[in-house]
């Protein structure tokens, strides 16, 4: 099949391309870029995007599916298809699914699952066995069967000696240790620790059971070697400390959630579970601090963090309700408000974020817009503004407090796998 | 006159005219409380539910015989009859007493929060009876009034709150209603049971009782949790009713006068010594009887609103 994305302004900052052109498309293989012939128009299908952006397509590395475990809440096909409507063609899903993904089969379930679709999805693998922090996972073997990073997400490896463990073995296979940094002796609460907390009687997590387990991990990762991805980071001090460890030549990456820029602890007042998640939203100073971390680099890229939750299980009272939001279809839009339209960031800046860094952390291609190359894009309109509507999320949960946002910038297609997604429907090209 | 809002939730941001009618309005109740048949029709025809979620005698009995005196019609629903334990959400247990065509619910949850939760599922009027370690504004209102009667005002009298200040929901409630009325008011206990940035609300925080005393008018002496922060937040009961018990010999030592109370239960010996609960200075069954009157008035308020 032949299509024409006709009109766009290719914005693919790793082969410096800045320019406006046609894609001719065939079988899903970049054939040409350029001013197309008459015949070229009329032979193929042509999306018109005239005058909007085209980048390789954005890559979201912290995304909960549900399956196995979970599919009331989200299963593959629908999370996959919740990433293409939000503007990705690829994803990293964590590993707290039931089972965990500990053994290569659940990998390979969840890439058999995948396979076909225009989403690609990668399984990142739990750190230790059933992410309980005692015994190794099988590593190795996980990798192989295509996992493309560890983690016990949900919590932190459990203690030191383990961490040493898995730096040093999985960076025989160069993968990352993806961290969720909390030390959970000091996080019995609900919400960030502060004025806030106190002023809404809520028992509170302190930034500090963050900060001490980036310290820990970035000092094991220069000690034992191998990689640290510092998830969701969400305080000013654990900013710094990776930007210190970056400058040391540590080898630590980091990524931030929309809502960790968006919003501050000021917004719990409603005692709305929808902004209930872990780590828990900080005060402005972390806003900032984490701002001006997109801004220098110390933060490589901007993840979701996606967390689809039963709406029974979100419509409770706040201290039984679970971490987490959905996020997969508001994460371009916020970024691009909250950081394009305020001017802290470049759109070739937030393309790096979304669709280079994220890749580079996890040892995937990156797509180029090159004749002969494999057709990945997400195209995008950084000023069109539009209403957030729940109801139309292709997720199967709604748990977003971003529902009525209005938002400036949104994706209009991602192309990936010889199919395309305009606005949120799937066809083959 | 009415009050502002049609629910009772805080006293953070409840305006000083409100505290004042309900203090004012108690009164009123108070004298009904001393004669012979202690009962009005005020409240004839509403549907009152208190839905305790968790346990609490005095405050619903308060409630209880508030609602009683009042004339409504009152159905308490506690969890061990509750519908939770077989795996119903909160809000359906709501939805479904609701659909029984109530007119005001009264609400104690573990969670914070949970009071303004109800006034999205609800239609009912809806008055905490304490939420969490948030607030407890009835609470409050009747310790107010206690110091009130006592004292004749509340404008430029310093209160202190003794206690296990984080873990509870009474200090909150106090500090706002208190501060709302004119009151000065200070903190005083060990750092741990001190709530972070608290000192931002406008309160000053003593760590040695003695400053405490010398420096108020009143204080305002909580219950330590035994089962709760023994090995946490203390190191032992012990060293507590050492260094921050109030005792007959502390309060001598000061020589003035310092109205004492407390919101129940009383830890004989480790806040508080016996001599000091039973003494001269204290209101703390004032403080039960005025209850009744507080909570009538808050009632009565809310239930005739229109």
């Amino acid at each position: 099949m032949q299509v024409v994305i006709k009109g766009v302004k290719l914005v693919s900052p790793h082969q410096k391309l800045s320019k406006k052109a046609d894609l001719l498309i065939v079988d899903g293989i970049i054939q040409k870029i350029g001013d197309l012939s008459k015949e070229e128009l009329k032979s193929s299908t042509v999306y018109d995007f005239e005058d909007k952006y085209c980048a390789p397509g954005f890559y979201d590395m912290h995304v909960h599916l549900r399956e196995p475990g979970r599919e009331d809440k989200e299963t593959i096909l629908t999370g996959s298809n919740s990433a293409a409507a939000g503007g990705f063609t690829g994803i990293a899903c964590m590993p707290n699914t039931n089972p965990a993904i500990d053994s290569a089969e659940v990998v390979l379930l969840i890439k058999a699952k995948a396979a076909g679709h225009l989403v690609d999805v990668h399984p990142v693998a739990a750190a230790t066995l059933g992410r309980k922090g005692e015994s190794l996972a099988p590593i190795l073997e996980l990798h192989e069967a295509g996992a493309v990073g560890f983690s016990d997400d949900g919590v932190a490896i459990k203690d030191a000696g383990m961490l040493r463990n898995v730096l040093e073995y999985s960076s025989m296979v160069n993968a990352p240790v993806i961290e969720h940094c909390e030390d959970v002796s000091l996080s019995h609460g609900h919400m960030n620790e502060g004025f806030n907390s106190t002023k809404l009687g809520l028992p509170a997590l302190p930034s500090i059971s963050e900060d001490l387990i980036v310290m820990r991990d970035i000092m094991m990762a220069e000690y034992a070697g191998g990689r640290i991805h510092i998830a969701h980071i969400s305080t000013k001090e654990s900013v710094e400390m990776v930007r210190q460890a970056k400058k040391k030549g540590i080898k630590v990456t980091a990524e931030v959630t929309p809502h960790h820029f968006t919003y501050t602890d000021d917004a719990l007042k409603t005692y709305d579970t929808n902004l209930k998640m872990s780590p828990p939203l900080r005060t402005q100073a972390d806003v900032n601090a984490i701002i001006e971390g997109l801004k220098d680099g110390t933060i490589d890229c901007i993840a979701s963090d996606h967390a689809p939750h039963a709406i029974e299980e979100k419509e409770v009272e706040f201290i039984y309700a679970p971490n987490g939001i959905v996020g997969l279809e508001t994460q371009v839009g916020l970024a691009f408000s909250e950081l394009y339209h305020k001017k802290h960031l470049t759109i070739e800046q937030i393309v790096e974020k979304f669709a280079i860094n994220p890749r580079t952390i996890l040892n995937l291609p990156v797509p180029e817009i090159k004749e002969g190359e494999k057709a990945n894009l997400t195209i995008f309109d950084p000023d069109v503004v539009w209403t957030v509507d729940k109801s139309k999320f292709k997720s199967l949960s709604k748990n977003s407090p971003f529902d009525k946002r209005l938002l400036t910038g949104k994706s209009l297609a991602t192309v990936n796998n010889s199919q395309i997604c305009v606005g949120s429907e799937i066809s083959k090209i | 006159m009415s009050l502002s809002s049609r629910h009772l939730l805080g006293l953070s941001g409840v305006p000083k005219e409100d505290i004042q009618l309900i203090l004012d309005t108690a009164t009123t109740f108070r004298e009904v409380l001393e004669r012979p048949i202690k009962k009005v029709p005020t409240l004839q025809g509403k549907t009152i539910v208190n839905l305790f979620f968790e346990n609490s005698t005095r405050t619903r009995i308060s409630f209880e015989l508030a609602q009683k005196r009042l004339s409504a019609d009152t159905v308490n629903f506690s969890t061990s009859t509750s519908s939770t334990k077989k795996g119903e959400t909160f809000k359906d247990t709501v939805r479904n007493i609701e659909a029984m065509k109530v007119d005001m619910i009264v609400v104690r949850h573990e969670s914070p929060g949970v009071p303004q939760f109800l006034t999205q599922i609800s239609d009912a009027n809806i008055i905490n009876a304490g939420d969490g370690t948030h607030e407890h504004p009835t609470q409050a209102l009747l310790d107010m009034y206690s110091i009130r009667e006592k004292v004749g005002k509340l404008e430029g009298l310093k209160v202190c709150i003794v206690g296990d200040i984080g873990h509870g929901r009474v200090a909150l409630s106090n500090i706002h209603g208190l501060k709302t009325m004119g009151a000065e008011v200070s903190l005083c206990g060990p750092s741990t049971m001190m709530p972070r940035a608290i000192e931002e609300l406008g309160v000053k925080v003593y760590h040695k009782i003695d400053d405490a005393i010398e420096n108020n008018d009143v204080l305002n002496v909580l219950r330590i949790q035994l089962e709760r922060n023994a090995g946490a937040s203390i190191p032992t009961t012990r060293e507590y009713r050492t260094y921050f018990g109030l005792t007959s010999e502390r309060l001598k030592k000061h020589n003035k006068d310092v109205l004492i109370l407390h919101p129940g239960p009383i830890n004989r010996g480790v806040e508080i010594s016996s001599e000091v609960a039973d003494g001269p200075y204290q209101v703390i069954l004032n403080q039960v009887t005025n209850g009744v009157a507080v909570r009538m008035a808050v009632l009565y308020l809310l239930g005739t609103m229109h």
